[in-house]
């Protein structure tokens, strides 16, 4: 349908809602493409493409819409395609496929099998989205609406509800009830720190000020999470209306949406959306018939890890002051943010809870999840699991639920060793620990932190120490540089992690790290430095035996460091293929043709090519 | 190398002396030229009454501005933890044996630039590399060597 008019009032919002909901029952059948970054860097597009050429050239008795939506969640098995009716879910799609979807299932009503997920676990053919294990376990309370909707589309965002909870707050509460509502919820921001966002906009409103703002942080630095980018992407509008509640409860007129520039089909769809919104009258002044005024503006992050936080984010946003380092706070942005203004900052998927807790009530959100920390969470599962993507579940959930349950244990049947959680300030949660409820206190106990939502699934190959070297290279790329303790700090625990994973370490260096990771902690001026040794010491308290065997044994137990490891070939299972010595860059292998083959370790490299070659697993890591 | 000012000029002139758009005004200015010639940053510095070195300190902080010229494809191989985890160090290193260039280089004839960055955002592709802007995910050496190897320009070099 297309729509015609300003939306100038609640009960225009709910007729336009009506129609535009019996117009979506009356379609016949739908086929929806996911077309977020995952599934587009696998062929999504040209899916679609084929689907609107196939069903073009086609007389079919029902009209057959084709619609490009946001990310799924379950990347891996992308380009992703659900056929309504019947909810029939297909796996990794490619547009050759789709003439045989097309007369098998949308003509004839049956499923193609070969498409079919393919659940490994009971060695069957899954049809339905709802029963593919990875989906099953979920409740999509954030990510609900992702896979039905054209991500910029108005007119789709209304007819699974949206802008109801604005003009609900709008015309039904005070900005005092919408604070005490977000109060009653529990909700806790998910950024990172989980600070109480009630507590938050109740600083801001009370703050001192005519001028006031609200910011949307989506800067997502934290490598391995994914989350806003897919909700940014997949329901733009979702995070808008959470803003103009926001804005409403604390008295904005004003707001960004930071945004990182490796983003760019987020930025895209956020900018149709903010256009729409503004053209139907959802932006601009006197919203929905009332004296609410709000604009919202996109700024482009450029790449700095940094500015993910909030003191740098807001001069980032502010423009030239030279480089926009952190400051210290207090005054927080609450108080003084913005241009000296107080400033509500909050993460993508902090604004994207609120409408639906002010449509369902903060009594309901607070019904999910542990005493401290409510509703749910949406993590990004990657790593050596068999099933990575998106999966939103609630507080209080077990690690191994998720990485055995919903992730389907570990590639390639091998032993799990540790989970990553919080990105680079994070840390490592062993095995043992799997039983642990996720939640912000229980991770912070175990020395690590909810971070932004990062799970990353280690097995037996990966090697502890390398991994706390890479997050300090890490952060110690990304340290402005500003303050002391992180810029010199961060070098000499990087330097100390890289003498051991060369296997140039002393047992006296493992106190060395300890002090210099307390000096840190202690006085960095930002959580950056303050909480760069934490994938350090959790390591350290879980894995000390690696780390010894690295120092004491000149070891790699999982076979990573190169200074420790060799290549050896086992000629008893080697059958002379010639794989490795044709992918070895360095000419190492030697050998003729069916016979073993030897690796020449002067000029082996310890590149690994030729393991990652071998199919009768004949190279061997010592 | 002299550079098209009245490009520069229009650019200037889209955003304006407006200190929140300073960091996309650069950001065009860096696609547009493929980075950020000094002759531009002089101007924008005249233009604005911005002074140089504000606008270098943020050329040089920011990981997505670049300030000698990329080459005319680019690869930007992931070294985001996910990434990580799956191998991204080799697929970098056979990356840069196969273009005979480290990260952060451009290639002599102009070609290439090989590039790093901290998360694409598709982690559960990892690991992965973009060319041009295109992702290629799930990769292994093997595959990088195919993917690099065989560039739109060495298609074109075969055929002749
Ligand atoms: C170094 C550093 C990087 C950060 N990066 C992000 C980020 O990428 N996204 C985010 O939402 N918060 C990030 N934060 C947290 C923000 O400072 C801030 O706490 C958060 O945006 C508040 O939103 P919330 O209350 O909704 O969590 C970062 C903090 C630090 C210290
Ligand atoms: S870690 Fe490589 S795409 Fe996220």
């Amino acid at each position: 349908m297309k729509m015609h008019r300003s939306i100038t009032d609640p009960a225009a919002l709910e007729a336009l809602r009506r129609e535009l909901m019996a117009e979506g029952q009356a379609a016949g059948a739908s086929v929806s493409v996911c077309c977020g970054t995952g599934c587009r860097a696998s062929g999504a597009l040209e899916v679609v493409e084929a689907f609107k050429q196939g069903l073009a050239a086609r007389e079919l008795p029902v009209k057959v819409n084709t619609r490009m939506t946001g990310c799924h969640g379950f990347c891996e098995q992308g380009p992703l395609v659900v056929l309504e009716p019947g909810n029939i879910f297909y796996c990794r799609v490619q547009a050759a496929d789709v003439e045989e979807i097309i007369s098998r299932t949308i003509v004839e009503g049956q499923p193609v099998e070969r498409l079919l997920y393919l659940d490994s676990a009971s060695g069957r053919r899954i049809l339905r989205e709802e029963n593919v294990p990875f989906y099953r376990g979920q409740e999509r309370l954030l990510l609900a609406h992702n896979g039905r909707i054209e991500p910029a589309s108005l007119a789709d965002y209304l007819a699974v509800g949206g802008y109801a909870a604005l003009a609900k707050a709008l015309t039904e509460m005070t900005p005092e009830q919408v604070i005490a509502e977000i109060k009653v919820s529990g909700l806790r921001g998910r950024g990172g720190g989980g600070f109480p966002t009630a507590l938050k906009w109740e600083i801001c409103r009370r703050a001192e000020g005519t001028t006031k703002y609200v910011v949307c942080n989506a800067d997502e630095g934290d490598p391995g999470c994914f989350q806003d980018r897919s909700l940014l992407e997949g329901n733009p509008h979702s995070v808008l209306e959470g803003m103009l509640i926001g804005a409403y409860a604390v008295g904005a007129e004003a707001g960004y949406v930071y945004v990182r520039h490796e983003y760019p089909l987020a930025i895209a769809h956020l900018s149709g959306a903010i256009n729409e919104a503004r053209e139907y009258g959802l932006l601009g002044r006197g919203i929905l018939g009332t004296g609410f005024n709000f604009e919202l503006k996109i700024s482009r992050g450029g790449g700095a890890f940094v500015c993910g936080e909030e003191t740098a984010l807001i001069s980032s946003i502010e423009g030239i002051t030279g480089e926009p380092n952190p400051r210290p706070r207090p005054p927080y942005p609450a108080v003084q943010g913005l241009w000296g203004c107080p400033t509500v900052i909050n993460n993508v998927k902090t604004w994207a809870t609120v409408p639906p807790i002010i449509n369902k009530g903060g009594q309901w959100f607070a019904a999910t999840g542990t005493a401290g920390s409510k509703g749910t969470m949406i993590f990004s599962l990657t790593g050596k699991v068999n099933n990575t993507g998106l999966v939103e579940v609630p507080m209080g959930i077990t690690l191994r639920e998720i990485v055995f349950n919903l992730g389907g244990g570990i590639r390639g049947g091998k032993k799990i060793k540790a989970v990553q959680t919080g990105g680079p300030a994070g840390g490592c949660i062993p095995e043992a620990l799997l039983d642990l409820p996720l939640d912000y206190e229980q991770l912070t106990e175990a020395g690590s932190m909810m971070g932004s939502g990062g799970l990353i699934v280690m097995d037996e190959t990966t090697c502890m120490v390398d991994l706390a070297r890479y997050f300090l290279s890490f952060t110690q790329d990304e340290s402005c540089g500003k303050c002391t303790p992180c810029r010199e700090g961060g070098a000499q625990l990087l330097h100390l992690l890289e003498k051991i994973t060369k296997g140039q370490g002393a047992e006296e260096d493992l106190e060395l790290i300890a002090a210099l990771s307390a000096a840190m902690q202690d006085s960095s001026l930002c959580a950056l430095g303050k909480l760069a040794p934490n994938p350090v010491l959790t390591t350290l308290r879980f894995f000390r035996d690696e780390y010894l065997a690295h120092i004491v044994e000149k070891r790699c137990p999982a076979g990573v460091c190169r200074s420790l490891i060799r290549y050896v070939i086992d000629s008893s299972a080697c059958t002379g293929c010639g794989r490795c010595r044709r992918a070895c860059p360095a000419g190492a292998v030697q050998g003729t043709k069916k016979e073993p083959h030897l690796i020449d370790q002067e000029k082996c490299t310890r590149c690994g090519a030729c393991l990652e070659a071998c199919r009768f697993a004949a190279v061997l890591v010592n | 190398m002299g550079i098209d000012l009245e490009k520069v000029d229009r650019i200037i002139e889209k955003y304006g002396n407006d200190a929140t758009l300073c960091l996309e005004l650069l950001q065009e200015i860096n696609g547009t030229f493929r980075y950020l010639p000094r002759e531009a940053l002089v101007r924008v510095a005249e233009k604005n009454r911005t002074p140089l070195s504000q606008l270098y300190a943020m050329a040089t902080f920011y990981k997505s501005f670049n300030l000698t010229p990329r080459g005319e494809h680019e690869v930007c191989v992931c070294m985001g933890t996910a990434c990580h985890v799956r191998g991204a160090p080799r697929i970098l290193e056979r990356a840069e044996e196969i273009l005979g260039i480290r990260a952060g280089e451009t290639s002599a004839d102009g070609k290439y630039t090989l590039q790093t960055v901290n998360c694409l955002g598709a982690c559960a592709l990892g690991p992965l590399v973009t060319v041009d802007g295109q992702y290629h995910g799930k990769l292994n050496t093997a595959r990088v060597e195919k993917l690099l190897r065989r560039s739109p320009d060495e298609d074109a070099q075969e055929h002749n």
